[in-house]
C-alpha cells in the first residue's frame, strides 16, 4: 500500500478520508445524470409512440390524379380520374430516400344489396406493410413495426416476415377478396363464404380487424382483377406512400412532384406536422433540461468543491510550502473532479437506465433496453459537470496565501 | 548566503499601513545559526516566510547565493521552497490522513524519482529521528514530540541547505523542547545547515551564533 504511494495517492486518500461528504457530492451528480438519462429515454419512447401512431394510420403521402382531392379518392366515384399504374414503377426506380413503401390502389364505389361499398384493388405485399394495424392481428401473426425504417427491416432482416407476406400474396389469387369488418358485417359475410361482384364470384379469405376508418367498408381484391372487372385498363386512382417523417420535412413531396409532374402529391399534413412538432418539442425540452442540470449540477459540485478547498486551506498551504506548483494544485482537484465524474456517470447511468426501464414498462409497456453508448455520454456529461463545478474553487485554491500555514487550525 | 536589502513588507489593513518588516538589511552566513526574537507582532514570522519564498516583499530584495529570489518565475520559487529550504513550524502541519512515512514523502511526490527511492529516503530520515517503529502511524496516533520529529524529517526530505523554524517548540513541554532543539542544533552544527530559528525562549536564543531582536518590523 505505502510502497505505491504517489501523487495520485494524495487524491485517493483524501477522497477516502472525507467519504461522507464525497457521497453527497456523488449523489448530486448521479441524480442529475439519472434525470437527464431518464428524460432522454422517455423522450425516445414518446417519439417511438408518436411514430407508431403515425404508422397505424398507414400511408402518409398520397399521389392523386391532377385535379383530384383526397375526398374524391375516398368517395371513389365512378368517373373519378385515374393515373397510369406505371407511375409506381417511376417512383420505385427513382430511389428517393425516405420512400418506405408504395401502395397503388384502384377504388370504385359499388352497390351491393342497397349497401354502398368501395371495391379496392391492391397489390397485397405493399398494402400489407403500409397498414401495420392489420399486420398486428393474430390472423397474420406479424408483429407491429414502427414507422421510419420498418419496411426496410421487413425486406432485409426478418426472413420470417418475408415468408408470411409471400404466403399471403399467394393466397390472394384472382378470385379471392378480403373484406373490411364493416363490409363483412353489412353483407353478412365471413371467411369461407362467397360474394358476387360485377358478375364474378369471389371467395372471402380474410375479414380484416376493425380500424374505425373508411378502410372498414372496403372490399379488397387484387389490383389487376379489379382493373379487369371495371375495364379501366392499367390505371389506378392513387398511390399511397409510406414516407419517412424526416424525409418529408426534407422536401420529399417536392421531389415526388418533380418525378410525376401531372399528379397531385399531398401529405396527410397535420399528422406529419404533429409528429415533427412533437419530436422537436421533446428534443428542445431535453436540451433545456440538460442545460439546467449541467448548471445546477455544476453549482452543486462547485459548492462541495468550495467547501473542500476551504477545509483544506492549511493542507494546501502546506503543499505550497514544500514546493508544489500551481500546476500540482490544479492536478489535485481536476483529477479528483474527473474521478467524481466517472463515478457519478456510472451510478447515474445505472439509476437512470433502471428508472427508465421501470417507467417504460409501467406506463407505456415498452421494452427499454440499456444502451452502452449512453454510458459513455453519461460519464462525459458528468465529467463536464464536475469539471465546471471545480473551476472556480480550484482557481481559489491555487491562490491560497501560503502564509496561513501559521494559523493554528 | 542570504543577503537582504532594505526588505519591507507592508500590509494594508482597513486603510492603515502595517509595516510587518520595515527596511531590513542583513547578511546571513552559510552554516550559521540565527535566532530571531521579539515581541508578538514584531514581524518574526513575516521575516522567516519572506526568507522561505512564501511572502513576496513589498519592496527590497532577498538574495540567496546572489540570486534575487522574488525576481524568479513562480515555478522557480516553488523549486527553491522544495529543495533549498525546509520549514519546521509550531503547528507541525502534517497531513492528517497520511502516515508518518507518507508525510515525509510529500515533498518528494513532485520529483521524478522512483517510488522506492522516495520511500527509502523517507524511511532513512524517520530512522535518524528515532521513529522507525512509527512509520505507518497517522499524525493523531503520535505524541506531539513525535509529530514534530516527523515534520523535521519532512523538512529534510530534499536535503535542504537552510532550515527555517518558527517556534518549533512552542507547543511542547520543557523536556520535548530540549529534545527538538538538540535535533535542530545538530542539523546546524553537524550537518552544516543554516538554521534560522524564531523563538520566544531565551535558552534557545542563547545557543545561536547570532540573535536578531525585532521590534515593529525593525532589527534593534
Ligand atoms: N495577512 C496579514 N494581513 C494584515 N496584517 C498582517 C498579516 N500578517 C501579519 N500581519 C501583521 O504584521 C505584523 C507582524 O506579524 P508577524 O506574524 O510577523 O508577527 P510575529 O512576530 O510572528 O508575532 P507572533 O510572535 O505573535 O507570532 C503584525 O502586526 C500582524 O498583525
Ligand atoms: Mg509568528
Amino acid at each position: 500500500m505505502t510502497a505505491d504511494f504517489n501523487f495520485n495517492s494524495l487524491i485517493w486518500k483524501e477522497l477516502y478520508q472525507r467519504k461522507g461528504r464525497l457521497l453527497s457530492g456523488l449523489l448530486t451528480i448521479s441524480l442529475g445524470i439519472a434525470v437527464i438519462l431518464g428524460i432522454h429515454s422517455i423522450t425516445s419512447v414518446s417519439k417511438q409512440l408518436v411514430a407508431e401512431k403515425l404508422d397505424l394510420l398507414g400511408a402518409n403521402i398520397l399521389v392523386l390524379p391532377q385535379g383530384a382531392s383526397a375526398s374524391d379518392y375516398y368517395s371513389a366515384d365512378v368517373d373519378a380520374p385515374t393515373i397510369p399504374e406505371d407511375y409506381v414503377e417511376h417512383i420505385a426506380t427513382s430511389m428517393l430516400p425516405g420512400v418506405d413503401n408504395l401502395s397503388p390502389k384502384l377504388s370504385r364505389s359499388i352497390q351491393i344489396n342497397d349497401t354502398r361499398l368501395i371495391l379496392t384493388g391492391i397489390l397485397p405485399v405493399n398494402e400489407l406493410s403500409s397498414k401495420p394495424i392489420w399486420q398486428s392481428s393474430d390472423l397474420m401473426g406479424i408483429d407491429l413495426q414502427t414507422a421510419c425504417g420498418s419496411a426496410k427491416q421487413n425486406e432485409s432482416t426478418d426472413s420470417d416476415q418475408k415468408q408470411a407476406i409471400r404466403a399471403i400474396i399467394e393466397s390472394l389469387s384472382a378470385d379471392e377478396v378480403w373484406m373490411g369488418s364493416l363490409a363483412a358485417q353489412e353483407l353478412g359475410k365471413g371467411i369461407g363464404t362467397t360474394i358476387d361482384l360485377e358478375g364474378h364470384t369471389f371467395k372471402v379469405t380474410h375479414v380484416l380487424p376493425e380500424t374505425g376508418t373508411i378502410e372498414d367498408s372496403r372490399i379488397f381484391a387484387h389490383l389487376h382483377t379489379v382493373q379487369e372487372l371495371l375495364g379501366t385498363g392499367a390505371q389506378i386512382s392513387a398511390i399511397e406512400i409510406m414516407g419517412c417523417c424526416n424525409a418529408i420535412s426534407d422536401g420529399l413531396l417536392g421531389k415526388l412532384r418533380n418525378i410525376l409532374p401531372d399528379t397531385r402529391v399531398t401529405s396527410i399534413a397535420h399528422i406529419v406536422n404533429t409528429q415533427v412538432e412533437t419530436n422537436r418539442m421533446m428534443s428542445r425540452i431535453s436540451i433545456i433540461l440538460l442545460i439546467i442540470i449541467i448548471i445546477v449540477g455544476s453549482f452543486s459540485i462547485g459548492n462541495y468543491m468550495w467547501a473542500n478547498v476551504e477545509e483544506r486551506r492549511k493542507e494546501l498551504g502546506t503543499y505550497i510550502t514544500v514546493g508544489f506548483k500551481r500546476y500540482h494544485i490544479y492536478k489535485l482537484f481536476l483529477i479528483k473532479s474527473t474521478l467524481l465524474g466517472i463515478a457519478g456517470g456510472i451510478i447515474g447511468y445505472t439509476i437512470g437506465t433502471l428508472a427508465a426501464m421501470f417507467v417504460g414498462y409501467m406506463f407505456t409497456e415498452m421494452v427499454i433496453t440499456p444502451v452502452a453508448q449512453n454510458l459513455i455520454w453519461s460519464i462525459l456529461v458528468a465529467i463536464l459537470i464536475t469539471t465546471l463545478g471545480t473551476l472556480y474553487p480550484v482557481h481559489r485554491a491555487v491562490r491560497i496565501d501560503p502564509a496561513l500555514i501559521m494559523q493554528e487550525i | 548566503m542570504f543577503s537582504l536589502k532594505s526588505l519591507t513588507k507592508t500590509y494594508i489593513h482597513r486603510n492603515e499601513n502595517i509595516h510587518a518588516i520595515n527596511h531590513i538589511s542583513l547578511e546571513i552566513q552559510g552554516g550559521s545559526f540565527i535566532a530571531i526574537t521579539g515581541g508578538s507582532g514584531s514581524g518574526k514570522t513575516t521575516l522567516l516566510l519572506t526568507l522561505g519564498g512564501l511572502i513576496r516583499p513589498t519592496s527590497g530584495l532577498v538574495k540567496y547565493k546572489g540570486l534575487d529570489i522574488y525576481g524568479l518565475p513562480p515555478e522557480k520559487i516553488a523549486d527553491y521552497r522544495n529543495n533549498t529550504v525546509g520549514f519546521v513550524l509550531q503547528t507541525f502541519n502534517l497531513i492528517p490522513y497520511l502516515s508518518a512515512l507518507e508525510n515525509v514523502i510529500v515533498p518528494l511526490l513532485i520529483l521524478k524519482k522512483s517510488n522506492i527511492d522516495k520511500r527509502k529516503r523517507a524511511s532513512t530520515l524517520l530512522k535518524k529521528l528515532g521513529l522507525s517503529s512509527r512509520q505507518d502511524f497517522l499524525p493523531r496516533e503520535l505524541s506531539l514530540g513525535q509529530q514534530q520529529r516527523v515534520a523535521i524529517a519532512r523538512a529534510l526530505a530534499n536535503d535542504p541547505e537552510v532550515i527555517l523554524a518558527d517556534e518549533p517548540t512552542g507547543n511542547l513541554d520543557p523536556v520535548l523542547k530540549i529534545e527538538i532543539l538538540d535535533i535542530l542544533h545538530d542539523l546546524n552544527k553537524q550537518e552544516n545547515r543554516t538554521l534560522i530559528l524564531v523563538t520566544h525562549d531565551p535558552d534557545s536564543a542563547r545557543r545561536a551564533d547570532r540573535v536578531l531582536n525585532l521590534s515593529n518590523g525593525e532589527i534593534i
